[in-house]
């Protein structure tokens, strides 16, 4: 492995300042009451039943994700160039989604080629034309970013469909605070707890036009999906009903939900099932998780989803080499954030240079997510690089390869005590009337030694995540 | 609120309550083992135990003859059993898994540690080695999951269609009870004397938790006219008929809607039936076939409420409706599993 950036250490003896405060905190904390602590949060988290099910695995078995107590901490000025960086990405790729749907002035301009497009499985032609309140498509974003260097972070991907995980980073900051209050006398810590507020208003200035005083419902697929949890949360949070598909149904295009006194009118559905299952008239038919017509209501501008259908088109890992690009066409800006240099394996020239290099890259499957079929070539064995080898020339299309990034690490307790551990962030980005965000994200932490895989799904672990004041 | 909402909180509170009434019969039935009796006596309250529930072909079918062992196992861990504790606690779970939005942490985590403490007396394997601790956790749990409920829920549609649940649950269980005691009162497996059918009867009101209400409100020899009108009449006696179908009436009328009127019509009719009912006319009738009635009105009230509130686009009825006075539970069409899942995009 590279050298890598440690988050809290600028070397062995060097504490950066902004860890300073907590770092002094952990060097006085007897060991046994931070493991009494750590008993204390697993046993909180199993009562709460803040818990995700897991996909292959015993159906229905309910999993904790590990929860780390040493946070992520990030200082103001860091945050404050992350944060433009993010509005300016998440504004650029609901104007690309504008444009897709309606003129293509970005495909007639040759930075995209069409056929990327309009070939791609997540382009929905049934979506072309259609009318949306605020001209917004993804309505919650989840960028995932990691930092390779001081001040150097780049996204990994733009998660536009139904990311999820701030259930996560709102549970974490109430476990920290319940834990270790004085912590938070002692560090300036920017507020999280307000995003369910936040969420709301914003699902509402993205109601139809014409609606009063707007119903919003939360749209889960039902218990046994792995995210039932915090879709049951957000509901809650906000106040909302959380509706399965069999609650919905849709009468002149026009979409209710069957209550004990009788059907109510829904103007916003935040949903959180995938476009296919959406509604088994227009997408796939055997889905039971949907709502015949839902699509229609959409079209006739009686209901407006979030995300928008369709938004996947823009967060496919073989768009994802064209966002620096958007950026620029839509907003005559320089990207603030980088991206990571990929390689595209449907072209000749960069499939050889893939398969060349297959022990230094990461390979990823272009419509893959949560962490399945990829491969990181420094973590993996002669016999696994050679598998992946066969799977990549068979299907060239279907992959994409970037450079291993040095991600950055960051102290976590592990069995053999504190060690660092490989981090990501994914902050969560909501689109309305404006973009705006809560000062913070999900920190996800890649438990096994030199692992770069943070997916919980995956083994990976969370920690809070502060954003310091100044 | 949802229809599919109010489902849940109905039948959580439904399967709470049987998990308790299952552990109450248990209860009693060890303890009363305990008295000193005749094979045939001791194998007859074990069958009279699975009567009540009306679970003793599939009981023989599985385990053969009757064992005080077989029947504990079978009635508190066998998951093919739809009223064993285990199956109850764990429907009433994954109903307040459904809608943990709806209720207040506190029910919530109640709910979900009773299962997490199930688990681990399961595994310890408590209920063999002292039953009746056992059984009394069961119990406890479910006064917890009544007294949080009572302690931190808003009085509003979520606590009536809770409060419906619990007491038609504990309406249907008691008129088991009766029914199934009184006509093993009536065969001649009691010990013969008026001190066996002391015991009986004790053990009856200890059952529903009435050995002390019995003995403040009448102060007198236990007969079982008094103990029928108890359990059938008395108002203030929190697991009688009539306090039950009290209960049933008033959260009825709070969730009232364009539909329910006829369900209110019957429900108030059986308070109505009970209230002027003289125990004498209902011994007189036979208290089997006053029960049987009670308990098809009770089905029907629970059909009523499903029709009127929980699902009221009614999906295609199962043909094969079984046996009238079979324990209700819950539809499948409604919720419960929900097998197609799908990959999360991140």
């Amino acid at each position: 492995m590279p050298h890598f950036y440690d988050e809290m250490y600028s070397d062995a003896a060097t504490v950066r300042p902004h860890y300073g405060a907590f770092a002094n905190w952990l060097g006085q904390q007897p060991p046994h009451l931070i493991d009494q602590k750590r008993a204390e949060a697993e046993l909180n988290f199993q009562r709460v039943g803040i818990t995700f099910a897991v996909y292959g695995d015993n159906a229905g078995k309910e999993r904790l994700i590990p929860f780390d107590i040493i946070p992520r901490v990030i200082n103001a000025a860091e945050w404050a160039r992350l944060q433009a960086g993010l509005v300016q990405r998440v504004t650029a790729l609901n104007r690309f989604l504008h444009d897709v749907y309606h003129d293509q002035a970005i495909l007639k301009a040759g930075i995209i080629p069409s056929e990327r497009i309009l070939n791609n499985a997540q382009y929905r032609p049934a979506m072309q034309g259609v009318k949306l309140p605020s001209d917004i498509y993804a309505h919650i974003a989840g960028v995932d970013i990691v930092r390779a260097g001081e001040g150097e972070f780049y996204v990994l991907e733009d998660n536009l469909r139904v990311p999820s995980g701030v259930s996560y980073m709102l549970e974490n900051r109430k476990m920290m605070m319940r834990l270790f209050p004085t912590l938070f006398a002692r560090n300036r810590v920017a507020p999280v707890e307000h995003y369910p507020d936040l969420l709301l208003d914003n699902l509402r200035t993205v109601a139809p036009h014409g609606s009063q005083d707007p119903t919003v419902v939360v749209l889960t697929p039902g218990m046994h999906n792995s995210a039932y949890f915090e879709h049951a949360f957000l509901a809650q949070q906000m106040g909302v009903a959380l509706v399965q598909g069999q609650d919905l149904y849709v009468s002149g295009a026009t979409v209710y939900m069957r209550t004990t006194r009788g059907p109510k009118q829904v103007d916003v559905i935040y949903r959180r099932i995938d476009d296919d299952y959406l509604d088994p008239l227009a997408f796939r038919p055997e889905s039971t998780l949907g709502v015949p017509g839902l699509l229609d209501a959409v079209r006739a501008g009686r209901v407006t989803l979030t995300n928008a259908i369709g938004t996947g088109v823009a967060d496919d890992k073989s768009i994802y080499p064209y966002v620096p690009d958007m950026i620029e066409f839509y907003l005559g800006e320089k990207p603030i954030l980088n991206n990571v240099p990929t390689y595209q394996c449907r072209k000749k020239d960069d499939l050889a240079y893939t398969l060349a290099n297959l022990p230094e890259l990461v390979v990823k499957e272009v419509h893959g997510a949560g962490g399945y079929g990829m491969l990181v070539g420094p973590a993996s064995t002669a016999a696994e690089i050679e598998a992946f080898r066969q799977r990549l020339v068979a299907n060239p299309e279907g992959y994409i390869a970037q450079p291993t990034l040095a991600l950055s690490a960051c102290p976590t307790y592990v069995e053999s005590g504190i060690a660092p551990r490989h981090i990501d962030l994914r902050p969560f980005v909501l689109s309305g009337k404006t973009v705006s965000m809560v000062p913070g994200g999900l920190t996800r932490v890649a438990l096994q030694e030199g692992s770069l895989v943070v997916n919980s799904s995956q083994g990976g672990g969370t920690k809070d995540t502060w954003i310091l004041e100044n | 609120m949802l229809s599919r909402t109010a489902d849940h909180l109905y039948w959580m509170a439904r399967y709470t309550e049987r998990a308790e009434n299952t552990a109450r019969m248990l209860d009693v039935r060890v303890q009363y083992s305990l008295m000193p009796q005749s094979e045939r006596a001791e194998q007859q309250g074990w069958r009279t135990m699975l009567g009540v529930s009306e679970l003793e072909a599939q009981f023989s079918a599985k385990y053969g003859a009757l064992t005080q062992k077989d029947v504990i196992d079978f009635m508190v861990r066998d998951p093919d059993n739809m009223s064993s504790i285990t199956s109850c606690l764990r429907a009433a779970r994954e109903n307040a898994r459904a809608v943990r939005g709806t209720l207040t942490t506190e029910v919530w985590e109640t709910e979900n540690t009773t299962w997490l403490m199930l688990q681990q007396h399961l595994k310890d394997r408590l209920f063999e080695r002292d039953p009746s601790q056992f059984l009394e956790w069961v119990k406890y749990r479910s006064h917890m999951s009544r007294g949080v409920t009572l302690g931190t829920m808003l009085q509003d549609e979520a606590f009536n269609f809770i409060r419906l649940g619990t007491f038609l649950e504990r309406a249907d269980n008691t008129a088991r009870i009766l029914d199934v005691k009184f006509r093993f009162l009536a065969s001649d497996t009691i010990q013969a004397g008026a001190q066996g059918e002391f015991y009986y009867l004790a053990a009856l009101l200890r059952s529903v938790s009435a050995f002390e209400i019995y003995r403040k409100v009448y102060r007198d020899a236990i007969t079982p006219e008094r103990v029928a009108a108890l359990l059938i009449k008395n108002e203030k006696m929190p697991r009688s008929l009539v306090a039950c179908m009290a209960a049933v009436v008033a959260n009825l009328h709070d969730v009232r809607n364009e539909l329910s009127h006829d369900t209110e019509r019957l429900a108030e009719g059986l308070y109505a039936m009970l209230h002027a009912a003289s125990i004498g006319d209902i011994l007189k009738e036979g208290l089997h076939e006053f029960m049987t009635r009670f308990l098809a009105s009770v089905d029907e009230l629970g059909n009523g409420i499903s029709r009127d509130f929980l699902i009221p686009v009614a999906p295609p009825a199962p043909d094969a409706v079984p046996a009238q006075t079979q324990t209700q539970t819950q539809t499948q069409t409604q919720t419960q599993t929900q097998t197609q899942t799908q990959t999360q995009t991140s």
